[in-house]
């Protein structure tokens, strides 16, 4: 199952080597792992995709606390959650094939941001999973560069992610398996 | 005040209580040298950087607080590395200290520049680089924050030569340390609290697993408290060893895969196991899949990364233990057990004839035997610091400990060539104590330089060296697992009576059980470090042994001797 990890982090030099270091030397295969700003200055955010069982996601969440750097850890795979992807495509577009191309961005509300006489460049924002629907349109069409920059998600509603005070949510007490 | 970032070095270890740092110098490291002798803090030259983080680590084991090693960058850290990641493997509290080139010059290859921050961050609990003066004195009040609160560990911190020859303001920092990721101070949940209670009145067959957590903690008190009202019986991981007295009548002594065949069967067979500060270790546990399958297990664990981690619990107890037993304590009432007890018991005295010490005392001089003499001879008070082997085993199984930390060993790592350093570190922590060190006639060769460190120092430490010609612990393997091919284990070995003369030290060599007492006595009786040579059986093994992997009940037990020969005064 796939897991999504956001970490609050301090904003110093070393810290993503710590975190992408403790996933390789726990066999963690990340999926995908974005860093950026947060609201509060000298806080930044990880979004961690793993692909892993309950117990191992429990697992790896103990072992992020074990990093001093790292303040607060919140698996979204265990609330509603936004997920957000971002895709540039690159897509071959020359004749007759830039109208058709044109009618699928539009059906799929992915954006122009560049053109050439022989391609269209497209953004495409939202689940992961409508980037792949778009991406696997556009495929016949030729693709001629991609990138995706890995996920980035929040909780839905009114919670927000503060650093815990004091006690720590007992491993036992979450049910596991 | 003005200061260099040196001076602020020696400023801050000298406010935290340092005494003593196990160092060796070197080009990055040389202005924090220099400043070094305007500072009441005695140096001990190592003899190799490994040593230096050893004797740190010792002397964090031995009860001194927090040990600090120190280093020049490159080739100098590097020869840490062992020493960290054993002192990490075994909780122990020490901050290294490593100089490194100029910041202009990090990350260009500089002479002896080496990225150790990069290498030592997994097995380090935390590590700094530190590239401005200004960052020195704090940096260095969160690395002994960090090594010795929560489960504690080893920190590196690694300054930049420019840094050591700055200079700043310097007003001492007195303030409460903030780090906001960090928190140490995990308190259980109430609930979990009157679950762990229920359990333990309800069973039948419990058994308590006493691990390191109990002495780092310092909960043998509470440990003993719980044991005896609720009549549990104790079982100790290698390095739970001491925790408990080795005399106590609920003390049945150690687990795992060199554990008494009563202490698996018991773990195998109870209905509720107590974890107390121990990690279920693949060599306590054996196959976890058949591991104490009737068991309820209840985990008071410091570090949440250790619950469900090898083995999965039914309560856990997140904090300090002895804290947690001390809240855990007023829920529980007198219990008996005495069937259990009883059970226990049968079991033992079974196992009992198949000792070591019930063979006829044939004039060989058998490990055990050198043992089972040194603790009598030394009245079972020896602070004892083992090195990585067979010896290791038979010491735990032998030696019979009945003080808190009088027993340090390489638990986790399994270091080769901890014993002599560590014993060195251990004595400067407890110079009334009388420390001996337990080496193979392998490990010893590791590290053996170190004699030149307690020559030096005028230390005493005694070590006795159980020399049977082989990586012993390697050929019981080869000989149970590998048909006796004895790949690269024989080992021939310089005259480690010599050895120990060449260094102005006393060496002694013993071949025979009667010359035990002598050879004892007169070690304790020389003023400086003595070397005992004790000639051994060759192929003895230890047992019993769980093979790696199998299930803990599944032990090679003691072959049965025929005959029952021995002196009452070696029971
Ligand atoms: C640094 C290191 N290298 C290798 C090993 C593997 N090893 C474990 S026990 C052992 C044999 C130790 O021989 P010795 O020191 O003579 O002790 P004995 O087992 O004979 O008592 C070896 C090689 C180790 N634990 N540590
Ligand atoms: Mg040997």
């Amino acid at each position: 199952m796939r897991h999504t990890l956001v970490a609050l982090v301090e904003d110093k030099p070393g810290v993503l080597n710590r975190v992408a270091s403790l996933f390789r030397r726990r066999a963690f295969n990340i999926e995908s792992l974005t860093v950026g700003h947060t609201e509060r200055p000298g806080v930044s955010r990880m979004t961690i995709v793993i692909d892993s069982d309950q117990t191992s996601a429990h697992r790896v969440t103990a072992h992020l606390y074990t990093l001093v750097n790292v303040i607060q850890v919140d698996d979204l795979a265990e609330k509603p959650a936004v997920n957000r992807d971002l895709a540039l495509v690159k897509v071959r577009a020359e004749g007759d094939s830039r109208a058709r191309l044109l009618r699928v961005v539009d059906e799929t509300r992915a954006h122009i941001v560049d053109t050439s006489a022989t391609t269209v460049t497209l953004e495409i924002t939202g689940e992961p999973e409508h980037l792949d629907l778009v991406i696997g349109r556009l495929q016949p069409f030729g693709v001629v560069e991609m990138v995706r920059t890995g996920l980035v998600a929040m909780a839905r509603g009114d919670v927000a992610m503060r650093p815990p005070n004091g006690g720590y949510s007992n491993h036992a007490a979450v049910p596991l398996d | 005040m003005k200061r260099t970032g040196a001076q602020i070095i020696w400023e801050s270890l000298v406010r935290e209580g340092v005494k003593y740092v196990f160092g060796y110098p070197g080009g990055a490291i040389l202005p924090a040298y220099d400043a070094m002798l305007d500072y009441p803090i005695h140096h001990v030259l190592v003899r190799h950087e490994q040593g230096g983080t050893h004797m740190a680590d010792g002397y964090a084991r031995a009860g001194g607080g927090v040990g600090v090693a120190m280093a020049t960058s490159g080739p100098g850290a590097t020869n840490m590395i062992t020493g960290i990641a054993t002192a990490q493997m075994d909780s122990s509290p020490i901050v290294c200290i490593t100089g490194q080139v100029p910041s202009k010059l990090v990350g260009y290859d500089a002479f002896q520049e080496t990225d150790v921050t990069g290498i030592t961050l997994p097995i380090t609990k935390h590590n700094y680089l530190v590239t401005d003066v200004r960052d020195i004195q704090h940096t260095i009040r969160e690395a002994f924050y960090i090594a010795r609160t929560g489960r504690p560990g080893p920190v590196l911190v690694d300054i930049t030569k420019d840094a050591q020859q700055a200079s700043a303001d310097f007003e001492p920092d007195t303030s409460p340390i903030r780090l906001p990721g960090y928190r140490p101070d995990l308190r259980p949940l109430t609930a979990d609290m009157h679950t762990a209670a229920e359990l333990i009145r309800e069973a039948e067959r419990p058994l308590i697993l006493a691990g390191h957590g109990v002495l780092m903690s310092g909960a043998m008190r509470e440990l003993r408290e719980f044991a005896e009202r609720t009549r549990t019986p104790v079982a100790m991981t290698l390095l739970g060893i001491g925790c408990l007295p080795a005399s106590h009548p609920l003390n049945l002594g150690m687990m795992g895969m060199h554990g008494e065949a009563w202490v698996n069967n018991a773990i195998q067979q109870a209905d509720l196991l107590l974890a107390f500060g121990m990690r279920f270790d693949d060599r306590v546990t054996g196959n976890t899949k058949t591991y104490a399958p009737n068991a309820k297990k209840i985990h008071i664990e410091i570090d949440p990364s250790e619950v469900n981690k090898n083995v999965k619990v039914d309560v856990a107890l997140i904090g300090d233990l002895r804290e947690t037993l001390g809240q855990l304590l007023p829920h529980l009432g007198h219990c008996d057990h005495s069937e259990w007890l009883e059970y226990i018991d049968e079991m033992k005295g079974d196992t009992a004839v198949r000792d070591i010490q019930s063979l006829p005392d044939s004039g060989h001089l058998y490990a055990a035997h050198v043992i089972n003499d040194l603790w009598r001879f030394t009245r079972g008070e020896a602070l004892v610091v083992t090195d990585v082997g067979q010896h290791q085993m038979w010491e735990a199984q032998y030696y019979k400990h009945e003080t808190p930390h009088s027993h340090i060993t390489s638990g986790g790592l399994g270091t080769m060539g901890f014993a002599l350093p560590a014993a060195i570190g251990a004595k400067f922590a407890r110079p009334e104590a009388e420390v001996w060190a337990v080496a193979g006639d392998g490990g010893f060769q590791m590290t053996a330089a170190e004699l030149a460190t307690a020559a030096q120092e005028n230390l005493k430490v005694n070590v006795a060296i159980i020399n049977n010609g082989y990586l012993g612990m390697v050929r019981q393997w080869q000989e149970f697992f590998y048909e006796r091919r004895y790949a690269a284990t024989p080992m021939r070995s310089p005259d480690f009576v010599k050895l120990a003369e060449a260094h102005g030290l006393t060496g002694i060599r013993v071949t025979e059980r009667s010359q035990i007492e002598a050879a004892v006595r007169q070690a304790e009786d020389t003023q400086g470090t003595v070397v005992i040579d004790f000639r051994v059986e060759q192929e003895d093994s230890v047992y019993p042994m769980v093979p790696a992997g199998a299930d803990l009940h599944a032990m090679i037990r003691r072959p049965k001797p025929s005959v029952l020969a021995e002196t009452a005064a070696d029971r």
